[in-house]
């Protein structure tokens, strides 16, 4: 990987560079206590988000992942001499989604310019980037995490660039190949102001910006396959001094290795400091499998990138009316979406928060309390989606797309359970063979003869068989020690293989054991 | 604002073109003699003049979002100076 | 009969329509032509085969009643910044040396469209930096002219640049037109050096995409003919929309000949006071005033203008091209196409390919550029060199409140010999000092050739228009023609 996706803040003109928090106080949970008292760490990210587009931002060649090497390339894209970009509407109409997704100002003039370096998979020898006049200014996220007070973090700009080729040095010892089929791919990057205290903090940043990316369709979020990457600049000081010196973790590559390098890196720093050193300015690697950074082996050249306007290109002016227009099909966003669920259904913050996270799961959840106007109970939909349909999905690693239970099958179980056909510990396990062979609850129910025994009688006949043949415990239970009645409790249903209403056993057994 | 042969090797170097250390003087003279003659424009007044962008006045143009392009490999890689198994080669890049 | 390579595109057009010769005559006519005057080096690849196989095409579509248009069965050179498929196009340099393109320029494909017919790519200035064809990786290209008298006499004489091998191989008629680039000067000064019409569109009106990029916001393809008039149909073939160049003009292209009326009554001409500097010799003044006396004579109004920033349009322009450059050039690292100098390692292999790759001139150029561009001298070079630009177009534009064209040399002297201005990289960029404001500010300009230097070597007047003003550029440069009546030959 090369550094085509580099811009560090240093290299941003000085009145859009974040370097001042606008956050203020902070989380005393979040100081590190040192040898010689607490540290604060003050987090900044810059996110490369590869925008969702059919094509690339200055040339026709698909944006599809994999593909034979150097197939997704057009002349264009392998910088044949005379070749000239083309800018993508498309690409523009996302830039500007995502800057209202994220309540930022759009600045309807932009200009794109050259990022000037050498690298073999950047093939014009530049990077088409927006230095001094990108096309979204700032704005915000707001970041929840458990148990916590939500935190603001402000967005410093966005702006749309290309993403270099591929280097690929395992080949052949002496030589590196290059496929450029990622070469000019859109690419959003978003420049975080350094308003993040903790490694906590910081994958919950990204986590939400994620999200709502994953809401506005602008970026698929999958960070496996590269489309969302984060440089991390971190940096430490005494609560309330002036910032330390950063470090920049280039190419983060998920939400937890974010954690894990923040938290490593802080306290790579803290330890220097209290020994009396200095932090060099520099950029690291996050090593996965150590779980920890380190320097980048490369004599790091002093970059220079001569950024200027490209001629080959005009700046971009947008009629206020575009953006009118997109913002007017933006959907609802996560915020919006969780603050609608507490209201609506009663589902407490953090539970709304589970449902909202991913757009998919928000419309499950919506589906399974609505569908046909069913207007099942929301909170125990809520249960069931952040229960067993979560634990489920974790366990056999599915989407929610790919659930072989759908909202329709799920509301169909609850149904059973409201209407006394099943009883909640039945559902359970009804659930989990639905989940396996992808029936319908109420066939489980009928096929395997589970359904609820609600029939008074035949339960009384039950219970008294049971007080008949353990006097002893009946006794117990008469003589006070009421707790024994779970213990019949339990012989009734397993006498019923579970299947007896468990409120009428409840019922029938204080009375035939108080009389 | 005078080269001197560490500037000059420098900005060959950001230009990756190999000067040899025997040729920075004279290039330095050469570029400096260039850059004499430039600095006159230090004599007009541009105070409030915006920069010139384009020499034509349009806006960018934004073209519809369609792969109408790619799918050649073999016409990208048919000037390539050690093309193998579909891609280009180069010495090893050191990380 | 004369010769069929004494015609001009408009007198080859007819005879072809009438059936006096077939596209294939001609065609074979300036092959052997090439062949007789290879000494020149105007050609750096000739392509006979393709040449006769477009002919007889073109004979084919005429039989059928199907000729394309005026320039149906017209041969023509190709100057190799054109990326022209399947044949040499290395912009004149080492690093592009035996690259053939998988793909057609924009403007070439539109002459092709309309029938021309190619006889070869032709020699220039290495990636067109240069005046006097002399950086080329191929050698120089010679001038057809020599001097009768004076320092030159007798010796080889550059044809000037960067499309010298296009002027040179229309002078010398081994060409009926052919196409240049002009950055800061490239067609008209050579046009003036070699006696004929080299002509500048405005900045968009012809598509960059297939060119070989020099400096982006000022490149031009445009015409270096025999005449005004042919230069006119060359540029209606030439010019157009093309939605794969962002910065090209979506507007129509008019009938430039149609244009070409011949009546400048009322018409105001501009003579700017700047243009009037200390050096130029007195024969250029000379040329300079009999060109505003015929065009005052055919009815023309004539204004004395102001230009304040002329003189600071040349050092503008050597921060802004090869800033420009040292961007563009970027790309020729020896990965994807041309000269690659196996070197220690990744970065040594780069710096090799392109020490060799790269001649003096455009290593200069780069470095200029990278430097001018670099952190810490951005705003005192390239902004500011931005800034007297908008301050050069904001001249032009007050300019054409008072008059409608403007009235200038070419350039300040005639050809000079091969070797001369070598050593002093300045006085070879003054030769454009008159052509490079209306690059800076993308307006459209020609030079006609006008008269002989003492020394019996041709010189030029120079037109320049608003922008999209080519029709009222080709009228009046069509009456000054025929004033001029320029009919010497080398």
């Amino acid at each position: 990987m090369s550094d085509a996706t580099d811009t560090s803040q240093d290299a941003v003109p000085g009145h859009l560079a974040g370097h001042i928090t606008s956050r203020v106080g902070h989380n005393s949970g979040d100081l590190i206590e040192g040898e010689t008292g607490p540290w604060e760490v003050i987090i900044g990210l810059e996110v490369h988000a590869q925008v969702v587009s059919e094509s690339k931002l200055f040339s026709g060649a698909s944006t599809e992942f994999g593909g034979e090497p150097n197939s997704h390339v057009s002349l264009v894209d392998a910088a044949m001499p005379g070749m000239l970009p083309v800018l993508n509407i498309e690409a523009v109409r996302q830039a500007v989604r995502t800057g209202l997704g994220l309540e930022a100002a759009i600045n309807l003039r932009s200009v794109f310019d050259r990022k000037n370096y050498f690298y073999p998979d950047l093939p014009q020898g530049y990077q088409i980037s927006q230095f001094s006049d990108p096309i979204v200014g700032e704005g915000r996220v707001t970041v929840d995490l458990e148990d916590r007070e939500s935190f603001e973090v402000g967005i410093v700009r966005i702006h749309l660039e290309q993403d270099a080729g591929k280097s690929v040095h395992d080949r052949l010892p002496d030589r590196t190949y290059i496929d450029l089929n990622r070469s000019g791919v859109a690419l959003m990057e978003i420049v975080s102001k350094p308003d993040i205290r903790s490694g906590a903090e910081a994958a919950a940043y990204l986590a939400k910006l994620r999200s709502i990316l994953r809401y506005l369709g602008t970026c698929d979020g999958n960070m496996q396959e590269g489309s969302m990457r984060a440089d991390v600049n971190v940096s430490v000081r005494r609560p309330g001094d002036k910032l330390g010196t950063r470090c920049e973790i280039k190419n983060v590559n998920s939400i937890r290795f974010v954690r894990q390098a923040v938290d490593y890196e802080a306290r790579r720093q803290i330890e220097i400091l209290e020994e009396g050193g200095a932090i060099d300015q520099e950029t690291r690697l996050f090593d996965a499998d150590r779980g920890e950074t380190r320097s980048m082996r490369s004599k790091e050249e002093a970059h220079d990138y001569r950024y200027f306007p490209d001629p080959d290109l005009l700046p971009v002016e947008l009629d206020q009316a575009f953006v009118d227009e997109i913002k007017a099909s933006l959907p609802e966003l996560p915020d919006a979406k969780a603050a609608r669920f507490a209201a609506e259904f009663g589902l407490g913050e953090y539970d709304a928060g589970l449902l909202v996270a991913e757009r998919e799961t928000a419309e499950f959840y919506e589906a399974v309390v609505d569908a046909d106007g069913a207007g099942r109970d929301p909170k125990t939909a809520a249960n069931w989606i952040t229960g067993d349909f979560f634990r489920r999905l974790n366990a056999d690693d599915l989407e929610i797309a790919d659930s072989p239970v759908s909202a329709e099958q799920l509301g169909g179980l609850i149904d059973l359970i409201a209407d006394g056909t099943i009883s909640g510990k039945i559902a359970k396990d009804v659930f989990d063979e639905m989940f396996d062979n992808g029936k319908d609850a109420g066939d489980i129910v009928e096929q395997k003869g589970l359904k609820q025994i609600s029939d008074s009688g035949e339960i009384a006949a039950i219970v008294d068989q049971i007080i008949a043949d353990n006097p002893d415990q009946a006794d117990e239970y008469r003589s006070g020690n009421t707790k024994v009645a779970g213990w019949f409790t339990g012989q009734v249903m397993k006498a019923t293989q579970g299947k007896a209403n468990p409120q009428m056993v409840n019922q029938l057994l204080q009375e035939k054991l108080g009389g | 604002m005078a080269l001197d042969t560490d500037t000059v090797r420098r900005i060959a170097r950001l230009a990756r073109i190999h000067v040899d250390d025997a040729d920075l003087a004279p290039l330095a003279d050469e570029l400096n003699n260039i850059l004499g003659w430039i600095e006159q424009l230090e004599e007009v007044d541009t105070d409030g003049v915006e920069p010139m962008t384009s020499a034509v006045e349009m806006v960018q143009r934004l073209r519809a979002d369609a792969v109408n392009d790619g799918d050649l490999q073999e016409a990208v890689l048919s000037n390539a100076p050690e093309p193998n198994d579909g891609f280009y080669t180069v010495p090893k890049v050191v990380e | 009969m004369a010769a069929l390579t004494d015609l001009t595109i408009a007198e080859a057009g007819a005879g072809l329509a009438s059936g006096e010769f077939t596209a294939r005559e001609l065609t074979d006519a300036y092959l052997s032509a090439m062949e007789g005057a290879r000494d020149l080096n105007a050609y750096i690849a000739e392509t006979p085969e393709q040449a006769r196989s477009m002919a007889d095409a073109s004979d084919a579509r005429r039989a059928k009643g199907a000729a394309a248009g005026p320039l149906d069965g017209i041969p023509l050179a190709i100057k190799d910044l054109f990326c022209t498929e399947g044949v040499l196009s290395s912009a004149g340099s080492h690093i592009l040396e035996g690259f053939a393109p998988p793909y057609e320029s924009t403007v070439t494909q539109q002459l092709w469209d309309a029938g021309a017919v190619m006889l070869g790519k032709v020699n220039m200035d290495e990636f067109a930096m240069g005046s006097a064809n002399v950086t080329s990786h191929y050698g120089p290209t010679l001038n057809p002219w020599k001097a009768a008298s004076g320092d030159a006499a007798g010796r080889d004489l550059v044809p000037g640049g960067s499309s010298g091998g296009s002027a040179s191989a229309v002078a010398a008629r081994i060409a009926a037109g052919a196409t240049g680039t002009d950055t800061g000067g490239s067609i008209r000064q050579p046009g003036a050096f070699c006696g004929i019409v080299g002509m500048k569109p405005t900045y968009g009106r012809c598509s960059r995409w297939g060119i070989i990029a020099f400096a982006s916001s000022l490149d031009q393809a445009g015409p270096l003919t025999h005449t005004v008039q042919d230069a006119a149909l060359m540029l209606g073939a030439m010019a157009g929309f093309d939605p794969k160049d962002s910065t090209s003009v979506d507007l129509p292209v008019p009938d430039y000949t149609a244009a070409m009326t011949g009546d400048i009554r009322g018409l105001r001409v501009g003579v700017p006071a700047e243009y009037r500097m200390d050096g130029t010799p007195a024969e250029i003044e000379t040329l300079w005033q009999t060109g505003i006396d015929r065009l005052r004579d055919a009815g023309a109004e004539i204004v004395d203008i102001s230009l304040p920033h002329t003189k600071y349009a040349l050092p503008a322009y050597y921060i802004v091209a090869p800033a420009e450059a040292s961007s563009n050039l970027a790309r020729y690292d020896g990965v994807r196409y041309g000269l690659r100098v196996e070197g220690e390692n990744l970065i040594d292999t780069y710096e090799r390919t392109r020490a060799e790759g790269f001649g003096d001139e455009v290593q200069r150029r780069v470095m200029i550029g990278t430097y001018v561009l670099s952190a810490g001298y951005y705003d005192a070079y390239y902004l500011k060199a931005q800034r007297v630009r908008t301050r050069i177009a904001d001249d032009f534009r007050a300019a054409w409140d008072s008059c409608d064209v403007i009235l200038t040399p070419t350039t300040p002297s005639a050809a000079f010999a091969i070797g001369e201005k070598m050593d002093d990289p300045i006085a070879m960029y003054l030769n454009d000092i008159f052509t490079v404001p209306a690059s800076m500010a993308g307006l459209p300009a020609i030079s006609v050739p006008a008269g002989l230097s003492g020394d019996g070597l041709p010189l030029g007047l120079h037109l320049i228009a608003p922008a999209f003003g080519e029709e009222t550029l080709f009228r009046a440069a069509g009456v000054l023609e025929d004033a001029d009546g320029f009919d010497a030959r080398p």
